[in-house]
């Protein structure tokens, strides 16, 4: 047991628990955010994607110690933004969405790749994907998606 | 005021809450006093169970196996070879033996982990030859064509297994409620799942209730295998009487479950002096696993698709399931037609090319017309628009020209075509008299219509376009039109979530259920309107001797894939797909286009290219998403899509079915393509760079 202090979604809290948990299972089992899913558990489907410090990581293969002193963003916290909200309405707009299962790991990259480029190729949003798998689409509507988020919400990121 | 065309999108009614992850999947789902369950598996392909040596359990924990099971230890689908639990043998590895359930996840996982189960180890069978399931059909007199016949060609075509590989895997979450078993679940067929729990508990209707949860992907893969899955946990929570939640974990997902049939199909062609095919001989041959499941279905499907999209007079076509040690094969979008459209759709090609015939003009010479017989001599009663449909897909993809310059070979590009169809909704009578189908919408005093169906939305949109076409008839908002997610407590037997009947079917007696309530509409009331299905009377099929209509319509697509071969690695980079599809008319064009998006990275990407699966000696050498590669966004190649109208008379608006036509025709579109590029005969897809060198080596 160790006492791990971080910020969730804006929230400093401290946890008590055993610091080799998987992450992933402290926020859907412990603090019932289940915004992040389990698809793989071995990092390579993207579902339980969140940001650490501003940058997307799988939380299925991060311990619970790793988060000691961090910030993290989750789906929950991050519905709260005006950049949610954005593509939210471009995910919509664009036929994004099928069963869902990947879309919250989706919007987290789709974050993570517009913070550091606020305006990407085609190509780069493909690339940006690479570690978020999605089973129904062909991926061309969510690059879609991501492409009209970028532009109509030009100086939000 | 003009109503808007049906196709125009609409906003899909689920999307902000799986946007926000605030659907709660299966997974997500949380009750008081939960407990978990975990199988033990075979490590071995097939075995006698000699005898279990479990480990001290704690108090709280218990082991459920074939001892506990009060009904039959049968997973009831069609056959009866499936155990629930395996009594006295296993038949492949990852074959749940038993289940050890708990309080504590952990503690499960770590008791499951130490039964040893001793096995009298058997000798194992694998391969094309131990026949388990053997149909035949013939049409005209094909002794008479090959007797006749001024040369024959023949060739052998094989595809691999594939797996659904939804991302999220299967499960469920169960409890007693007054004792009744109520299983919530990620599933596609409400009442398979609750017939087999009926039959495994000897239970009375009441007494079991299936609930539809938000499903994260299907494709086929939790068609029949949820049955086997829930039987399990009704009988470990009559056992344990607390709520218990039982998810799979990948790597159990993809060694124990469905996938789609690894095939061989061996087709001749009988040609007269003008180098028309007047006889074909086909044998398709499906590798079923273990147990035999929906296999004779996925094998009659495919055998039906023999002739694919052209007209042959004279036909003899057999067909078998080989039973295994290996993964129980089953659905998986396409039901056995994506392998035999894959051997047809070559074999035509390589016949051309064999008489030194323009491959273009040899099948757009045999292509089909309305009104002529289909393989089993039924008849294409309704208005073929191929024609149309090919010569926009070379258009948009500049198919002649590229054909063209791609013939020298330097370029290592090629360009490839493929043109299909898929029989819509269930085989022959099986809607009549299998399914049987009822759908309900209910009024409320208020005005508020509820659509109760069986069927389940995937990802695929009926959430959407069930309420899109209700509230159309009834000229209603959307929002005065709702459908819970389908729970049997509730909701007729509309039939299973397959076959792209969805739509058609269900869709179609709902169009219908909506007519009648608007016509009987009285303010203020509470209302009902029901509908059964009835097969149109044209349609007469011989189930026996495979005669007559297979399907009452059919859908029609034309594929288009360019791509270039690496010269050095023989990696394949797919540049880009362009399809033309009649569906008879989309009910909302963005949620098919999402179809043929999804379709053509399942069919094109995975089927046709990327995805590998094998088995040694009975174990999948592909165990996790880590080595079986599916589609990434960097794989998929950019996508033009074109619906074209060609309303089905008897389709909802004029509707066909969607789901699987955007996978079937994938796979030969690709291989085409590789084909020209590098100058050689594909037999086999995936059509790996390994196969390619294969093929340049050895000519
Ligand atoms: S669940 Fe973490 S990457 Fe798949
Ligand atoms: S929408 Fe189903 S996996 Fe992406």
């Amino acid at each position: 047991m160790a006492d791990i202090t971080f910020t969730l979604n804006g929230e400093r809290i401290t946890l008590r628990e055993e610091p080799n948990l998987r992450f992933l299972d402290v926020l859907r089992e412990k603090l019932n955010h289940t915004g992040a899913k389990e698809g793989c558990g071995e990092g390579e489907c993207g579902a339980c994607a969140i940001l650490l410090d501003g940058h997307i990581v799988n939380s299925c293969l991060l311990p619970l110690a790793s988060v000691d002193g961090r910030d993290v963003v989750t789906i929950e916290g991050y519905r709260m933004t005006e950049r949610y909200q954005m593509l939210e309405k471009a995910f919509i707009e664009e036929g994004a969405v099928q069963c869902g299962i990947c879309t919250p790991g989706m919007m987290i990259a789709a974050e993570s790749m517009l913070r550091e480029n606020p305006d990407p190729t085609d190509e780069e949003i493909r690339h940006g994907l690479a570690g978020n798998l999605c089973r129904c689409t062909g991926y061309n509507m969510i690059i879609a998606a991501i492409r009209r988020a970028a532009k109509e919400g030009e100086g939000l990121w | 005021m003009k109503k808007q065309d049906i196709s125009r999108s609409i906003e899909k009614v689920d999307s902000r809450e799986k946007i926000s992850g605030a659907a709660a999947f299966t997974s997500d789902i949380k009750l008081d006093g939960m407990h978990y369950a975990k199988s033990v598996r075979s490590p071995i392909p097939r075995g006698r169970i000699k005898q279990v040596n479990l480990p001290s359990l704690p108090k709280g924990y218990v082991v459920v196996d074939h001892r506990d099971i009060p009904g039959e230890n049968v997973v009831k689908m069609i056959h009866d070879d499936w155990p629930v639990f395996p009594k006295t043998e296993v038949a492949y590895i990852g074959e749940p033996i038993l289940l050890v359930v708990g309080p504590d996840k952990e503690k499960v996982a770590e008791l499951a982990d130490a039964v040893e189960i001793e096995f009298e180890e058997l000798e194992p069978t694998f391969g094309f030859t131990n026949s388990a399931i053997d149909l035949h059909y013939d049409k005209g007199d094909p002794d008479r064509a090959f007797e006749t016949a001024a040369r024959t060609v023949s060739y052998e075509y094989e595809t691999g297994y594939q797996d659904q590989a939804y991302i999220e895997p299967q499960g469920f979450v169960g409890y007693l409620d007054e004792g009744t078993y109520t299983l919530v679940g990620s599933i596609q067929c409400p009442y398979y799942v609750k017939n087999a729990v009926l039959a495994t508990m000897a239970a009375d209707e009441d007494d079991v209730r299936v609930i539809q949860a938000p499903v994260g992907g299907a494709f086929g893969g939790k068609e029949e295998f949820p049955s086997l899955t829930a039987t399990q946990l009704a009988v470990a929570l009559r056992k344990v009487q607390k709520p218990i939640k039982f998810i799979y974990e990948r790597e159990e997902d993809m060694i124990a479950t469905t996938k789609r049939h690894p095939s061989k199909v061996r087709m001749e062609a009988a040609l007269d002096e003008n180098n028309n095919i007047q006889g074909l001989r086909a044998h398709v041959g499906l590798d079923g696993g273990a147990y035999l499941g929906l296999s004779g279905v996925v094998l009659s499907r495919g055998m039906l698709a023999a002739t694919n999209a052209y007209t042959i007079d004279n036909v003899w076509v057999d067909g078998d399931v080989y039973v295994t040690n290996t993964v129980p094969n089953g659905a998986f979008r396409g039901f056995g037609a994506p392998q035999m459209i894959f051997a047809i759709e070559m074999f035509i090609h390589h016949v051309a090319k064999e008489v030194g015939e323009d491959t273009y003009t040899f099948r757009t010479r045999h292509q089909v017309s309305q009104g002529d017989l289909t393989s089993t001599g039924g008849v294409y009663r309704d208005p073929i628009i191929l024609d149309e449909m090919s010569k926009k897909a070379e258009e948009i993809s500049d198919y002649h020209r590229k054909r063209k310059e791609y013939e020298d070979p330097d370029t290592f590009k090629g360009i490839g075509m493929s043109w299909f169809l898929h029989g819509c909704g269930f085989t022959g009578s099986g809607e009549q008299e299998k399914i049987k189908a009822r759908v309900k919408l209910k009024k409320d005093a208020d005005g508020t219509v509820r659509i109760l169906v069986a069927a389940v939305d995937m990802g695929q949109g009926p959430k959407t376009t069930f309420r899109k076409l209700v509230a159309d008839v009834l000229d209603l908002p959307l929002e005065q039109v709702l459908f819970p997610y389908p729970d049997t407590r509730y909701v007729p037997d509309s039939g299973p979530t397959v076959a792209s009947r969805t739509m058609m079917v269900v869709g179609g007696l709902l169009a219908r259920a909506a007519k009648d309530l608007k016509e009987s509409w009285r303010e203020g009331e509470v209302q009902e309107a029901m509908q059964r299905y009835k097969q149109p009377d044209y349609i007469e099929w011989d189930q026996d001797r495979m005669k007559g209509d297979a399907y009452p319509a059919y859908s029609w697509g034309v594929n288009v894939v360019e791509v270039e071969v690496s010269k050095v690695t023989y990696e394949v980079d797919i540049k880009h797909v362009w399809s033309v599809y009649d569906l008879g008319k989309a009910i909302d064009e963005r949620i098919v286009l999402g179809q043929a998006d999804g379709g053509q990275a399942q069919g094109v990407v995975g089927l046709g290219y990327l995805e590998v699966m094998e088995h040694e000696g009975g174990a999948l050498k592909q165990k996790n998403l880590t080595d079986y590669i599916i589609p990434t966004a960097v794989d998929m190649p950019k996508t033009e899509n074109h619906i074209m109208d060609n309303p089905y008379p008897l389709g909802p608006y004029g509707a066909k079915g969607v789901g699987e036509l955007t996978l079937v025709g994938g796979p030969p579109a690709v291989a085409l393509a590789i084909e020209q590029a590098i100058g050689r005969r594909v037999r086999k897809a995936p059509v790996t760079p390994e196969y390619i060198m294969e093929l340049i080596h050895n000519g």
